[in-house]
């Protein structure tokens, strides 16, 4: 039987993380703290860091699997593997791209990893500072559209527009992910809670948006370590079956001047009904979700798009009620997110998910079953994942 | 200066120029005549935007830049409140359009939406005509296409 399909074949059987910083505040150069990280997720599974033999990342990682590789004395690896675009919508496509490399037989024991010192190279949120821009930015950046957030809030303003969104609904996430991060210690706004008030005093960062809708900008490195199934059973952890992961992106999504012909989209359209086919499960059969806020109208529109919401339902099931810990409906972000934990580029979205099937979570859903993330809404191309306890 | 009061943004932002590979360049000469040129298949005769080596639809090479009327309607906006450059910091707020232009295959365009103040409340679907905004302060001068609300022109 040769199925097409990593479904139950892989599990996430370590996770690492460094101490998360506000951006610029790392004592550590990103490759130090890349190679912590790993280290960390080496040690979590309870596997020797030398029997790597595999390594995926995204976003134009650049600490580079020759260079981790070369410092910790690995004595070979067999599959390096960087998932194409920008933002975090390689995320759960780098674990995806893990788990294919194991179930193919490339590699035995792959890590997906990020390590990101915003400072020490550039920051997401600053536009182009060059005198000159060709290429798509030529269209946008000469008329002050530069940053993510304003080339999301175009989309999202559309999507609002289109379905009667409210802006409570958007603040519902925000306050979801600050709420969460008060009962974790690693999150970098611990002890900065978030009020409905202290939302809708905040500044605009640029309409829709405010600055507690945005994606904080962080300094740390994330690593989790794939390996396959028969291996998960004989280690230390809880095993985190991967059932399914998608990628993609879908007609034109990459049209220079916001021309994509449906626009009002976070970029999930084709690639949720793949995941959930792969998964052989629905939304509602999802327990806990990490949905990836570089900003919160975007987690909207990805939520919607994976089938969880109807569109013109959004201000109705956009409640921090459904989303709390442990009780919501749908507990949403429980670490905190890139909104309050830290934007490690959504990978500690994926670390998280991992917690609450171990049953580790600051904000711990009981008897999870499935867990899934979705990864960097808006760009080209996305992702996204969904774990289990069981590997069918 | 007086040109630098009727821009929509302050001077300092990144200039635009056609990519190596010479995509855009028509366009962008077009814009220093006020014209407004949109890229056409001619063999299908479907428009697109931003320009292309290929027609998305038909897969020809043989593509054209046509004019086309100088109006849309607006297919979303945002107010920009936070500075991402420094040439932003004083020009707070300042309304960005995303314009749909129906004589041209739906294409869209970006541009400031100039001729009243950024506070002041607007709507999707309100109709727009293009204003060329004329840059010479660079040595090599360039155009940008901005928008007004057709009621204000």
């Amino acid at each position: 039987m040769s199925e097409r399909t990593i479904r139950g074949k892989t599990a996430i059987v370590g996770i690492g993380e460094t101490t998360y910083y506000k951006h610029g505040q790392t004592p550590d150069p990103e490759f130090k703290m890349g190679l912590e990280a790993v280290l960390l997720a080496a040690e979590d599974a309870g596997i020797d860091v030398r029997e790597i033999d595999g390594f995926a990342s995204y976003s134009n990682e650049r600490s580079t699997p020759e260079r981790i590789a070369t410092a910790l004395g690995i004595p070979h690896y067999g599959f390096s593997n960087m998932f194409w675009g920008g933002g975090g919508g390689g995320g759960s496509g780098a674990v995806a791209n893990a788990a294919a490399a194991v179930a193919a037989g490339y590699a035995e024991v792959v890590v997906a990893y990020r390590s990101l010192a915003q400072g020490q190279f550039s920051r997401f949120g600053q536009g182009a500072q060059t005198s000159h821009v060709t290429g798509e930015m030529a269209f946008s950046a000469p008329y002050g559209l530069m940053s993510p957030a304003q080339r999301f809030a175009m989309r999202v303003q559309r999507f609002m527009h289109d379905h009667g969104v409210k802006q409570e609904a958007l603040r519902a996430i925000s306050l979801t992910s600050y709420a969460h991060a008060q009962n974790n210690p690693r999150a970098v706004m611990h002890g900065r809670d978030l009020t409905d008030e202290i939302y809708d005093n905040s500044r605009w960062i640029v309409e829709p948006f405010h600055l507690f809708d945005c994606c904080m900008e962080n300094d740390g490195a994330a690593a989790v370590i794939v390996t396959s199934a028969e291996r998960a059973r004989t280690l230390k952890q809880k095993p985190a079956y991967i059932l399914a992961a998608a990628q993609g992106s879908f007609l034109r999504q990459g049209s220079w001047a916001h021309n994509a012909p449906d626009y009002a989209t976070s970029n999930f359209k084709t690639v949720a009904p793949k995941l959930f086919e792969m998964a052989g499960i629905g939304p509602k059969d999802v327990d806990v979700l990490q949905s990836y806020e570089n900003f919160t109208g975007c987690v909207l529109i990805s939520m919607v798009e994976h089938g969880f919401c109807e569109p013109d339902e959004c201000n109705d099931f956009f409640t921090i009620e459904n989303f709390r810990a442990p009780d919501g409906i749908l507990p949403l972000n429980t670490s905190g997110g890139n909104l309050a934990e830290c934007y490690m580029h959504g990978l500690e979205l994926i670390t998280e998910a991992v917690r609450q099937i171990r049953g580790t979570s600051p904000n711990q859903v009981s008897d999870v079953e499935i867990s899934m993330v979705t990864s960097g809404p808006m760009v080209q191309p996305v992702s996204s994942m969904i774990l289990a306890t069981e590997p069918v | 200066m007086t040109t630098e009061q009727q821009n929509a943004l302050p001077h300092g932002l990144p200039i635009p120029a056609p990519s190596v590979d010479g995509l855009g360049a028509e366009f962008w000469d077009a814009t220093r005549r006020h014209e407004l040129l949109v890229q056409r298949c001619n063999d299908c005769r479907n428009w697109q935007w931003g320009p292309e080596h290929i027609c998305h639809h038909c897969h020809s090479w043989d593509l054209a830049y046509e004019p086309v009327e100088p109006t849309g309607a607006i297919y979303s906006w945002e107010r920009v409140w936070h500075p991402v450059h420094p040439a932003l910091v004083n020009a707070l707020p300042y309304m960005v359009v995303l314009v749909e232009l129906p004589q041209a295959g739906n294409v869209r365009m970006v541009g400031n939406l100039v001729g009243q103040d950024p506070e002041i409340p607007i709507e999707i679907g309100q109709n727009v005509e293009a204003v060329f905004e004329d840059h010479d302060e660079d040595g090599k001068g360039y155009t940008l296409v901005q928008w007004m609300l057709s009621e204000k022109v």
